[in-house]
């Protein structure tokens, strides 16, 4: 495909944000990747943002009117996409059809969540509705029992053991000590997490990402239109998104995300570029047994090879891979509608040489952001 | 003109229930709770004593500890979240029972945890003011804490009486400063047997960030630094939030340890802070200062310097220590609690 340049990022800080609305939240992600770029807000064409339950968190839908209001961008054309979870991801992917479709020349990217308006069990109740209802929420069915079923097949099926489950989690924490965007920023022993509260078994508190408020922002150019804002543009180059059943057992198997796989099938075609060429990644970790699914899914190990990869520290900052510099879901926060794009801002970071403690030498990197349990995936690959 | 506090007195019940019995019940895990929350086992009261019970018996040791005649005592004011009664006040039992009655204003108070405090600052401003010689400001309460709720490990019984005045202190009221903004970080609703909370927003936008404005407010207000005390007591809802608070005022251990008594009663709520400041008043010396720092869910702190006076010395004695009443204690299974608690319906 015909790349995209990403001319501006801008996050604010993921966490538990009591001080901060929604409204508050994207402000500031959209005016840093504004700034970033150097545009005006004549310069901008379009508005896509990701979000994932906005009705149901603040009790406010038509987030896109109310996004365009208040960026003072009106009467800018602004859409809301809806993906769970990978909404953020599906935000991009839309930003980048306006650009190629010759529609648009500039799209503002933003991904949102204020999460913690609500109390915990209301929360893991709208997290829930990314579930199928009829055959799982309404039985009882949350995120946490799902991955854990798919944790136990993969550690049945493949002899993952649970300590290299914790060592995703340990990881990803020390990565976070050096992103000062992140909501953890301490590292913890796999002791630590084998000892954590028990969620749902074999998955323990430290193996879940946590719920948190937050925003981010990029700014998207036609690679004609970028080099009139910025000289050190980061292109996006390959984009995948599939669909699979939104229930667990739809599937074929347990232990691979078909989404994934296809996504990533299709990113890799559109960049021509192949999994060994990927040297960072920001990949979906909502719990320990994700990113292992992930780190297979997208190639970058055998199926069943993760667990094994993760402990022998491929996937640590310098590994084969490196996954989640930012911290991931685990440690740098999860505001569900903002992941994605938070994702993006991460690796344009790493390709430009701004990821400070955390830098990688790489030429390619890769965002990979799934919604519920792998009913949706969307892949995007970048370069500089 | 120098007003204080003339006398104080405190009442705690003898029933105890530990973590390891309500973790028993509910499948929590003992260790990690107490490790948590810094709490081993709360006071339950018995299944006859209520706000009201509690506050008597405070309010009676308080006007021994005074010394003073309770027809002298010219307000009464109950601060508590469990008062028995929706209509109809707790202060008139209290008032009867010390035989202070007829001639004084009464009226019960609710902020949350900090309701008690409150109480103080009206008897001074009456005091102050001339309309009265003394009054009595209770917090008391027996705190609700559904079943199963983390709230159960903590919410317990107990109370805490201050008779205000300008006469024969024992400690001198140097100044209050209060920090208050409408925060609903915890509440329950008319007819509602247990109260609701924000889970972790009960702790940074809440609890630290009101005790730690009015801390700093009233120190600012009277020109003192954290090393001006020599005793901190701050509201403790557990074992964990008056040692983090303490410390991020820049205060040290021998300052806010003597204060802290939750891990052994649990959390008394509006008798709470009033409790700790007991136990510091209970071994303090003459021309110590104390800072106590209350905090209400909804939310507010109220916070005062206190400085000690000679008087302490010849009035303690006659009536019993927080301690004591800390070490007079029977422990119980949870279905002795669930029955004294009315968690039985019958």
């Amino acid at each position: 495909m015909e790349k995209v340049a990403v001319i501006g990022i801008g996050l604010t800080k993921f966490g538990e944000l009591w001080e901060s609305s929604f409204s508050q939240l994207f402000v500031e992600a959209g005016t840093k990747a504004i700034e970033d770029a150097g545009i005006d807000g004549k310069d901008i064409d379009a508005i896509f943002v990701g979000n994932m339950s906005g009705g149901r968190f603040i009790e406010q839908e038509h987030i896109s009117s109310l996004i365009a209001d208040y960026a003072g961008l009106t009467p800018l054309p602004s859409t809301r996409v809806e993906a769970a979870c990978a909404s953020g991801g599906l935000a991009i992917r839309h930003g980048i059809m306006g650009i190629l479709s010759g529609f648009y020349d500039i799209v503002v990217v933003g991904g949102v969540e204020k999460m913690t308006d609500v109390l915990t069990e209301r929360t893991t109740q709208i997290l829930a509705t990314a579930a199928e209802q009829e055959w799982e929420a309404n039985l009882g069915m949350t995120f946490p029992g799902l991955y854990a079923m798919m944790a136990r097949r993969h550690m049945h099926k493949y002899g993952t053991t649970r300590e290299q489950l914790a060592m995703v989690s340990v990881k990803n924490h020390r990565n976070a000590v050096h992103n000062p965007y992140a909501q953890f920023r301490f590292e913890i022993s796999v002791d630590k997490v084998l000892n954590s509260p028990m969620v749902a078994d074999p998955l323990r508190l430290l193996d879940c990402s946590p719920i948190s408020d937050g925003a981010a922002c990029i700014i998207l150019a036609s690679k004609e239109k970028a080099k009139e804002f910025v000289d050190n543009p980061i292109y996006i180059i390959g984009s995948g998104q599939a669909s699979s059943s939104i229930s667990l057992h739809g599937r074929e198997k347990l232990t691979v995300m078909d989404s994934t796989v296809n996504a990533a099938r299709e990113a890799y075609k559109r960049a021509k570029i192949e999994p060994k060429q990927i040297k960072v990644a920001e990949v979906h970790d909502c719990f320990t047994i994700a990113e292992i699914l992930a780190i297979e899914g997208l190639g970058f190990f055998k199926v069943g090879e993760g667990g094994k990869a993760t402990e022998e520290g491929e996937t640590e900052i310098g590994g084969k891979v490196s996954v989640n510099t930012s911290g991931g879901l685990k440690a740098k926060g999860h505001p569900v509608g903002a992941t994605g794009v938070a994702q993006a801002v991460e690796i344009t970071l790493q390709l430009r040489g701004e990821a400070e403690k955390r830098q990688v030498d790489a030429d390619f990197g890769l965002s990979h952001n799934v919604g519920g349990s792998g009913g949706t995936a969307v892949v995007h690959i970048f370069s500089k | 003109m120098k007003i204080g506090i003339v006398g104080y007195g405190v009442y705690i019940p003898k029933y105890r229930i530990k973590v390891e019995e309500i973790a028993r019940v509910w499948g929590g895990n003992a260790e990690v709770i107490k490790r948590s929350l810094k709490i081993s086992e709360k006071a339950v009261p018995d299944f006859d004593e209520d706000t009201a019970t509690i506050a008597v018996e405070a309010a009676r040791n308080a006007v021994k500890y005074a010394g003073i005649n309770a027809k002298d005592i010219g307000a009464i004011y109950v601060g508590s979240e469990s008062h028995p009664y929706a209509v109809k006040p707790t202060g008139t039992i209290v008032a009867e029972a010390i035989g202070a009655t007829p001639e004084l204003t009464v009226a019960d108070y609710e902020f949350a945890c900090k309701a008690g405090t409150a109480a103080i600052q009206t008897c001074m401003g009456l005091v102050k003011a001339g309309l009265i010689g003394y009054g009595l400001a209770i917090g008391a309460d027996t705190a609700q804490g559904a079943p199963g709720d983390p709230l159960e490990y903590t919410a317990a019984a107990g109370g805490a009486a201050y008779i205000i005045g300008k006469k024969e202190i024992i400690g001198e009221i140097e100044g209050t400063y209060s920090y208050t903004t409408d925060t609903p970080d915890f509440w329950r609703r008319e007819g509602e047997a247990y109260p609701r909370h924000g889970g972790r927003f009960t702790g940074v936008p809440a609890y630290f960030k009101h005790i730690y404005n009015a801390s700093i407010g009233l120190m600012q207000k009277l020109g003192l630094e954290p090393n001006d005390f020599d005793k901190v007591v701050f509201h403790q809802p557990n074992g964990k939030f008056p040692r983090e608070i303490a410390k991020k005022l820049g205060f040290n251990p021998e300052q806010y340890e003597e204060g802290i008594i939750v891990d052994k009663i649990g959390n008394t709520y509006s008798g709470s802070s009033l409790l700790g400041l007991a136990r510091v008043l209970d071994t303090a010396s003459p021309g110590e200062r104390i800072l106590i720092t209350s905090f209400g869910s909804g939310a507010g702190s109220d916070s005062f310097s206190i400085l000690v006076k000679k008087e302490i010395e010849r009035k303690r004695g006659d009536t019993p220590t927080v301690e004591e009443y800390i070490s007079s204690r029977e422990y119980i299974d949870y279905a002795i609690y669930a029955k004294l608690k009315k968690k039985i319906k019958v």
